[in-house]
């Protein structure tokens, strides 16, 4: 008969009276998570305000969190914070196989990939047009922007995009700010990100809003320029009344955004910083790109899928800086792990920020290596339960391919048009943990220049 | 003579059609995202297509078994 135990408990949780571990989770998220397992090992707990949260670590631990179905490990009641920024009754309120299906998104199937690829390059085209002899960006305002303009262009639908534009990007930032876990302990507390994030949420709905009276007044649309919006828009009551409200379509279009924005965003970002920091990797990276996509030509999607050096780069940023630090399930049933009891109604959590930098998994953990991605190392395929950026197994990211594509379209334009310096020193790039979704702290500044001034842009 | 087939790890497979479209007369997969294989055993004729399908299955979800 085997005996289980109740799971250790980390220090620093303060009095019973206090929020536990919530003001640590709001300041130093990965010191907390790091503590928890070098105190507790593999099973460890945390609290948050009256929750416990019992956080997993190393493989064997995080094949049974990654393995679970949602009827043992559930993601619904998990991310409280969600709810006030898709909107009620948008994206939590089916069934488990519900939204299996739902999150089966077509846009994301292989077929569309080809032409996703073009939507991508030729955005990243534009953003650069912008200011052609290049110049100084920020980071984090660039590639947000442009993940704004890539996945409404592939999710939602080109003509959806062409009708957006900076606002749109800026509002959607103080969505992702108003991701404080102090929504654990009330998601609409008096704290000013909340009611910026409220705000935020109030004004693309705006936005939606006036994108939908136009069209309401225009003709409609060729049926094969159609995009989402459109259809629906299409779709009406049995008194003729439309369907859906301007109120519902933006909390489905900010969901199905949410997944793929920050983390792409921030990925793209993180790999351009530890490219430069490395810059003999680089250079190997840009000659691949010059030999496998011969200049003018097209960013093709067969060309995409073999850039092992590229994609070894931004393999190796994810999984030193994984744009999900937490990722948390709520336990539907008492359940067992590596002989620690969990009960049920606990918050469940894997940490991809630990498991990456496992040294079990991985030779010199802290260490930016892209080559351990490549044959015969493949780090990442040898070690599926500790190398989770994207999650694992069942629940791994449905979009990881998309997202991988869309990285290597991103590369593939800017480092055969520009070279890029970082205009600050370079220890001084890092993330802001404040908040769930994590973004990069400003100022993250970085200066682009052509890489030959006259050549062709097509 | 050797032969071989092909193993579909359920668990993992999210349907993106990455199989089927490398491979069309081997691998078809629903609106839904059901996976089928419509032949267990391909002929050789097949193989190339069938390792490209494992190869960039984005879940890892395919392996070609040899059997002899």
């Amino acid at each position: 008969m085997t005996t289980t135990v109740v799971p250790p408990r980390v220090s620093g949780e303060g009095d019973q009276a206090g929020t536990g571990h919530l003001e640590e989770l709001r300041v130093d998220p990965i010191g907390l998570m790091e503590r928890t397992r070098a105190e507790c090992g593999d099973v460890g707990t945390f609290r948050l305000a009256d929750r416990d949260v019992v956080l997993l670590t190393g493989p064997d631990a995080n094949e049974i969190f990654f393995r679970a179905p949602e009827e043992e490990l559930d993601q619904a009641e998990a991310y409280p914070f969600m709810t006030p920024i898709f909107g009620e009754g948008v994206v939590f309120d089916a069934s488990p196989e519900e939204r299996r299906k739902a999150l089966h998104n077509q846009a994301l199937r292989d077929k569309f990939m080809r032409g996703h690829a073009e939507t991508i390059a030729a955005e990243v085209e534009r953003m650069v047009a912008r200011a052609p002899d290049g110049g100084d960006i920020d980071l984090l305002d660039w590639f947000a922007e442009l993940t704004i303009y890539t996945s409404s262009a592939c999710l939602i639908g080109q003509r959806f995009r062409e009708q957006l534009d900076g606002r749109f990007a800026a509002l959607y930032h103080d969505l992702e700010q108003g991701t404080d876990a102090l929504a654990y302990v009330d998601p609409y507390a008096d704290i000013e990100s909340f009611h910026k994030r409220d705000a935020a949420r109030v004004g693309l709905v705006q936005l939606v809003e006036a994108i939908m009276a136009t069209r309401a007044a225009e003709p409609p649309p060729q049926r094969d320029e159609r995009d989402l919006l459109d259809v629906l828009m299409s779709i009406r009551n049995d008194d003729g009344s439309p369907h859906f409200s301007a109120d519902i379509i933006t909390g489905m279009f900010i969901s199905m955004m949410f997944a793929g924005h920050h983390t792409t965003s921030g990925t793209a970002a993180w790999t351009l910083i530890e490219l430069l920091r490395h810059p003999d990797f680089l250079a190997e990276v840009v000659g691949e790109l010059d030999t496998v996509a011969a200049e003018g030509a097209e960013v093709s999607y067969q060309a995409l899928r073999e850039m092992p050096k590229l994609e070894a780069a931004i393999k190796e940023a994810l999984r030193l800086h994984p744009p999900l630090i937490l990722l948390l399930r709520v336990a539907k049933v008492p359940l067992e792990v590596v002989g620690c009891a969990i009960p049920a109604g606990a918050l469940v959590a894997a940490s991809p920020t630990v498991s990456n930098r496992d040294p079990a998994a991985f030779d010199d953990p802290e260490t930016f290596d892209p080559r351990r991605y490549l044959e015969p190392r493949e780090d990442d395929l040898a070690n599926p339960w500790s190398w989770i950026p994207f999650g694992a197994g069942r629940h791994r990211c449905v979009g990881a391919a998309f997202a991988m594509m869309q990285l290597k379209a991103i590369f593939c334009v800017l480092l055969r048009q520009f070279t890029f310096e970082l205009t600050q020193p370079h220890d001084t790039y890092r993330n802001d943990h404040s908040k769930m979704v994590v973004q990069l702290a400003q100022p993250c500044g970085a200066r682009m220049t052509p890489r030959t001034p006259n050549r062709a842009l097509v | 003579m050797t032969s071989w087939r092909i193993v579909v790890d359920h668990d993992l497979c999210q349907g993106h059609g990455v199989c089927e479209s490398e491979a069309p007369d081997v691998f078809s997969v629903s609106k839904a995202g059901e996976l089928t294989v419509l032949a267990d055993s391909p002929r050789d004729g097949h193989r190339q297509a069938v390792e490209a399908a494992v190869k960039f299955c984005p879940t890892h979800a395919l392996t070609i078994v040899e059997e002899t």
